[in-house]
């Protein structure tokens, strides 16, 4: 296949779901009072001019970064310990699938009463909104692992740590994948709560959501639009493409 | 008393020590449904060093179970499974398994697989890759080291696992119907690898190889025992003198297979009138 129709067909139907997004998006604000396309393009150009939208990008960016890789260290190591241990597992699993289903909004509040209204009490919602994902993906992984690879392992003489080392954590790694493509997602969107609703992260995208704050509805959007786009790249690019580098080694994908 | 065991135990052993031991072995499993099934039934039998025994028996008779036991990943439930006179009591590289199911690490290339194997058994970095290179040549596989094991057609990753098996050049190796899953000539192709690779070893290997293949096993073993159905006694044990490679129109392999068959189609209709008359 040549390129460009490889771009087409890879590129064509997204594509055609974000134009027909925009088309309804404009029929609506025709009719109603939400903001048209074009005023929040221009927004979005004046956001990008005055340094307002990289800037709050860059910020949210820097916190999104530390808080996701806190979460992630956090999510697999504790994954790790509870399938290696039976009693850590039920006593402990529980907990973090409780901790999973509560919505991460929750937390703000109590981030706000332990730790002020301050920087640690964004990156504290957003930890523990996505490592509880990545714990329980760590811990389905392991346990998936079909037993096949560990009793070939054990012949072969790998033996406590070197046997999960070379064994059992690879062939756990799809869905480990799988966990952090996940908690991206909800690091995602408990950053841009904690953004929204704690005052003192000021200069966030999320802080660009509140109207109350005096921004313009049109910037509201624009930085609605921004967000989007950096949480869809982000899955899309990293995280989606290593996925399926590591599922086509393995002949877990069939095509191309 | 502690040196006259150490004394005792240092001794070469006796030439007659079997390889591997089964003594009165019972082994139970529990069903899907949560019954406990008698899989095997003081099973006892030896396989000599550099005994090529191939294990027969319809489904259920609980060969794979004891495949388990001597390879050290399951214990008995009483009876004793030993390994040059000592009760087995883990696995080891010693006695490595080739399994039914493939069984190569998808995350690793062909050689990485086998260099995998290498490392386990204390091989130095710097001269894995040269090994394994030696052992992907001697399946007939040089070229294919940067593969993927799912590039590979089954007879040839099968191939690979053997030759991953044999790189940690184990004394024993335990083969759970390896060749069950393949076609005709790639079972045919493998049979023959296999049995150069025991051949060559010139009497230090030892091969216990399940099957439920009549004719496999006329033409690998040294000596076939048969199993009867669930629960797995020893039904009876055939020795074939048969000079390698053996092809199924010797007339001597051809009466076997012919005698092994009619017992196990005795043993089948035995065991469905036990069913019966339950």
């Amino acid at each position: 296949m040549s390129r460009a129709r490889w771009l087409a067909k890879e590129l064509g139907p997204p594509l055609v779901g974000i134009a027909g997004a925009i088309v309804v998006w404009a029929i609506l604000a025709a009719t109603t009072s939400i903001p048209s396309p074009a005023s929040v393009w221009s927004a979005f150009v004046d956001g990008i001019r005055d340094g307002t939208l990289p800037e709050a990008a860059a910020k949210t960016l820097i916190r999104l970064a530390f808080s996701f890789f806190v979460a992630v260290v956090i999510g697999t190591s504790l994954g790790l310990l509870l399938a290696l241990n039976e009693f850590a597992r039920r006593s402990i699993r529980p907990l973090v699938v409780a901790l999973q289903i509560t919505p991460f909004v929750a937390w703000v509040p109590l981030a706000v009463i332990w730790f002020g209204s301050s920087e640690r009490a964004v990156v504290f919602v957003t930890i523990v909104g996505s490592f509880p994902a990545m714990t329980i993906a760590t811990l389905q992984a392991i346990r998936q692992v079909p037993p096949v690879y560990a009793r070939t392992g054990l012949t072969m003489g790998a033996r406590g740590w070197q046997l999960y080392r070379k064994i059992i954590l690879p062939a756990a790694l799809p869905g480990v994948m799988a966990g952090l493509q996940q908690a991206w997602g909800f690091a995602w969107k408990a950053l841009m709560a904690g953004e929204l609703i704690v005052a003192a992260a000021h200069a966030g995208l999320g802080h660009l959501l509140d109207p109350r704050g005096g921004v313009a509805i049109p910037t509201v959007f624009a930085a609605l639009a921004v967000i989007l786009v950096i949480g869809v790249a982000v899955d899309y690019l990293l995280f989606g493409q290593l996925d399926r580098r590591i599922r086509r080694r393995r002949g877990l994908i069939l095509e191309g | 008393m502690g040196e006259t065991m150490q004394a005792l135990s240092s001794k070469p052993p006796a030439p007659a020590e079997p390889k591997l031991a089964v003594r009165e072995l019972v082994m139970t499993r529990r069903t899907a449904s949560g019954e406990t099934v008698t899989a095997t039934d003081r099973l006892t039998f030896d396989v000599a060093t550099g005994e090529f025994v191939c294990l027969l028996g319809p489904s259920g008779s609980g060969k794979t179970l004891l495949l388990n036991v001597l390879a050290g990943l399951e214990a008995p439930t009483s009876g004793e499974a030993l390994l040059d006179g000592r009760p087995i009591s883990g696995p080891g590289p010693d006695r490595v398994v080739l399994f039914q199911e493939p069984s190569l690490f998808p995350w690793l290339s062909v050689r990485g697989n086998i260099e995998l194997a290498l490392e386990l058994v204390g091989f130095a970095a710097s001269e894995r890759r040269a090994a394994a290179d030696r052992w992907l040549a001697r399946v007939h596989l040089a070229g294919w080291g940067d593969a993927q094991p799912h590039e590979l057609s089954a007879g040839m990753r099968q191939r690979v696992a053997l030759a991953r098996a044999l790189a940690a050049d184990p004394d024993v190796l335990l083969c759970d119907e390896p060749f069950g899953a393949l076609d005709a000539l790639a079972r045919e192709l493998l049979q023959r690898e296999l049995q150069g690779v025991w051949l060559g070893s010139e009497g230090t290997k030892t091969l216990l190889f399940v099957t439920h293949n009549v004719r496999e096993a006329a033409l690998l073993a040294d000596r076939v025992l048969v199993m009867s159905a669930a629960p797995g006694r020893l039904l009876e044990e055939f020795r074939i003198h048969a000079p390698r490679p053996r092809s199924l129109d010797d007339v001597l392999v051809a009466r076997v297979v012919s005698e092994i068959h009619d017992l196990l189609m005795r043993e089948v209709d035995a065991s469905v009138a036990r069913e019966m008359a339950r």
